[in-house]
């Protein structure tokens, strides 16, 4: 194929490079010569990213169209939807709080998990590791960010729920609970909040921890008030980042959460997320144009802009550690 | 002044010292929290897909025949098929396939299948197996007199080719595993050639002063982040209904949009992150010798990023692979024990089979998951090494 390119074409052999007259001529001709299979390719590329587009379109267009039918249903307003502390279809009764309340849940115990540890392991492969334990230690973070979801929640509910009900007796402890499937998100996430905090760690330049250690701080001291500082915005970005994804994350918490919604704060009772709701009502036959089949468009809205303000929050956090360093 | 004095006078020193130690320590704790994780998770899941059993059988095999089953030839097993069988059974499975034509496995497994049928009535874990066989054996001659204790390793070849059914004991995952097959081919056939389109767009092509480009580049930032669970209310309203009548509704070809849809973000990213490393000297090499731009992406970037591309693709279909809750949504059935056979063929995946055999509340279909659920670690560990070793051999040619 290289070859092709280094083959002198025809109209450049027939023209001697001493001709200055005509070789000028064929490089306006070049010029204005419309290369329609260049444009055409372009086109098509541009249509490629254009698809990305379409498709959030699509999302905001349709998640919108059918909560907007959801929120015409006489039963339903949307102050009553955002207040109301009941979730039952069958009477007519549409808050969303007692969804929400169970996504906050189980967020928070993951997050109690994710962050601490994430940020800990982070600074112990960015600061300390010996390059041998990092190539052994950061393979196995990955490989349990690649483990689908679905075994996670396999994982909580036959392994974490009868472990924490052999700790705290069965009588606290629900078969499905907000807290079991916490813990086993927290884990999940872990190698997510790991892998980006590291990598604001390491954006953090040399110098300021050989002035750090110049002033005779020792290695804690240095990557706590010198390194973990500098790395701040990044390491936030990392943890909103993780948020979100515990916000959205559905087949831990529609195996091991509970089916149901349930206004409690007891994190050992059984209670349903908002992606947990969706997925129970669709994966039952629900007929289309239902207030149901209607509110798992809300709910999904609901989600869909919690996430994307999340993530743009976490991204214009980690535009900025990059800027200052790089 | 060694560093034993200045120790000896300072306490301040030791304290901050002696903090310093512990920190590592946590720091190092965390870290091994994740390997400890890791560990627990798949002995776990070992631990539950083998392991005794206790097995009734309606026929006794002893009845069948004096030597055990499996020491059985062809003929005389299909001997004792003629004779047990009703009549209209066999001449059933004789207009399927004739007896004569089977294999001895084929027939052995009839004979289980048809006349023997073992019920498991209680399934217990390895852990158990191995160390409580004394309180298995007591509870067997307890609550289940005339039963019989085996081991059983619900991972099997039957397990792996069998069609799906209702009871755990012959179910297979085969049809969920064509169903997952199916539906990758079509993600890939869509998002692959896409995907990569975007990604030589937004590289080669786009100035990034241009406001529609930094549109499009945040946007599938911002897309990578949206959770599954979104894009599968997206493939159900559009694909599954408004776009029902070329689809017809929760199909192959829904799903694999869907899951297309869902990659491609992802895909994006990666193959950029491979054109992006693509030296500009070749693109300028090429330039100086009169390429045009299509020719020196065609002839040069594109080769050189391949193997990047190519792994990013990897890792992106294995993420399709088992993703679950976008599926649920476009309608995977756990009741099919049909191959899907064409586009518009109704279709389960793996994930989804072990979503609902987890769900169930039976100890054998929590067998039959983690079963399954080892099938599909080893399906993404070997997609994951595929990718890895693309990428060390390519790397080292170019």
């Amino acid at each position: 194929m290289e070859q092709e390119m280094f083959r002198p074409t025809q109209q450049t052999q027939a023209i001697s490079p001493f001709d200055v007259h005509a070789s000028s001529a064929l490089i306006a001709n070049l010029r204005k010569r419309p290369r329609w299979g260049e444009r055409f390719i372009q086109g098509f590329l541009f249509f490629c990213g254009a698809v990305s587009i379409l498709t959030t379109l699509g999302i905001v267009f349709e998640l919108g169209k059918e909560s907007l039918l959801f929120f015409q249903t006489p039963e339903v307003n949307l102050i009553e939807f955002l207040t109301g502390t009941k979730w039952q279809p069958t009477i007519g009764e549409f808050g969303v709080l007692p969804l929400v309340n169970a996504t906050l849940m189980t967020t928070l115990v993951a997050m109690l998990v994710a962050l601490p540890l994430g940020l800990a392991a982070a600074i112990y492969l960015s600061e300390y590791a010996s390059p041998k334990a990092r190539g052994f230690l950061k393979p196995i973070l990955e490989i349990l960010a690649g483990i689908p979801t679905v075994v996670y929640g396999y994982f909580a509910l036959t392994f974490m729920t009868p472990l924490l009900r052999t700790i705290l007796g069965s009588e606290t402890v629900q078969i499905y609970n907000t807290f079991s499937a916490g813990l086993v998100m927290g884990i999940m996430i872990l190698p997510l909040v790991c892998s980006m905090s590291e990598d604001a760690l390491n954006a953090v330049p040399r110098a300021l921890r050989e002035a750090a250690y110049g002033m005779g701080a020792t290695k804690l001291e240095t990557a706590l008030q010198v390194v973990v500082p500098a790395a701040l915005s990044g390491i936030i970005a990392a943890f909103i980042l993780a948020i979100s994804r515990a916000v959205g994350e559905t087949m831990i918490v529609a195996l091991a959460a509970g089916s149901g919604p349930n206004f409690t704060f007891n994190p050992f009772k059984a209670a349903e997320t908002m992606t947990g709701y969706i997925a129970r009502i669709s994966g039952g036959d629900v007929g289309y144009d239902t207030p149901d089949y209607n509110s798992i468009f809300a709910i999904g809205l609901l989600l869909f802009t919690i996430t994307l303000a999340l993530n743009i929050l976490s991204r214009k956090l980690s535009a900025r550690f990059r800027e200052v360093y790089e | 002044m060694t560093d034993n004095d200045l120790m000896q006078r300072s306490p301040h020193l030791i304290r901050r010292h002696r903090n310093g130690k512990i920190g590592r320590a946590i720091f190092f704790l965390s870290t091994t929290i994740g390997l400890v994780a890791l560990i627990v998770l798949i002995l776990s899941i070992i631990n539950q897909s083998m392991g005794l059993v206790i097995v009734r059988y309606t026929v006794e095999p002893a009845t069948l025949s004096d030597k055990p089953l499996e020491d059985l030839e062809s003929t005389e097993l299909s001997a004792i098929l003629t004779q047990r069988l009703k009549p209209s059974r066999l001449r059933t499975i004789e207009r399927d396939t004739p007896l004569a034509t089977l294999s001895r496995t084929q027939l052995y497994n009839l004979v289980m299948e048809e006349i023997v049928v073992p019920k498991v009535q209680k399934s217990f874990h390895l852990d158990e197996s191995l160390f409580q066989r004394a309180k298995i054996e007591q509870i067997a001659s307890e609550e289940y007199p005339g039963a019989h204790i085996t081991f059983r390793s619900w991972i099997n070849w039957n397990f792996i080719v069998g069609s799906l059914s209702k009871s755990p004991e012959i179910a297979g995952i085969r049809t969920a595993l064509m169903g997952s097959l199916w539906i990758i081919l079509i993600t890939i056939v869509v998002a692959f050639p896409i995907g990569v389109g975007a990604a030589i767009y937004l590289e080669e092509y786009a100035s990034s002063s241009s406001r529609i480009n930094r549109i499009i580049q945040t946007n599938i930032d911002n897309l990578a982040g949206v959770p599954s669970i979104v894009y599968g209310i997206l493939g159900l309203a559009i694909f599954v209904r408004s776009l029902g009548d070329l689809t017809q509704g929760r199909t192959v070809i829904s799903a694999g949009l869907t899951m297309a849809l869902l990659i491609l973000p992802i895909l994006i990213i990666n193959a950029q992150e491979a054109i992006r490393a693509v030296p500009n000297s070749l693109r300028q090499a090429s330039y100086g010798l009169g390429a045009t731009q299509w020719q020196t992406i065609w002839h040069h970037v594109l080769p050189y990023a391949l193997p990047g591309i190519l792994t990013g693709t990897i890792l992106s279909i294995s993420r399709a692979f088992g993703e679950t809750a976008p599926l649920i949504l476009v309608g995977a059935s756990s009741f099919i024990n049909k191959d899907p056979s064409s586009l518009f063929s109704r279709f389960t995946v793996l994930p989804i089979q072990i979503y609902n055999w987890t769900s169930r509340p039976q100890d054998t279909f929590r067998n039959i998951a983690a079963a399954a659920i080892i099938i599909l670690i080893l399906t993404l560990l070997t997609l994951n090494a595929v990718a890895i070793l693309l990428r060390n051999r390519f790397s080292k040619r170019v």
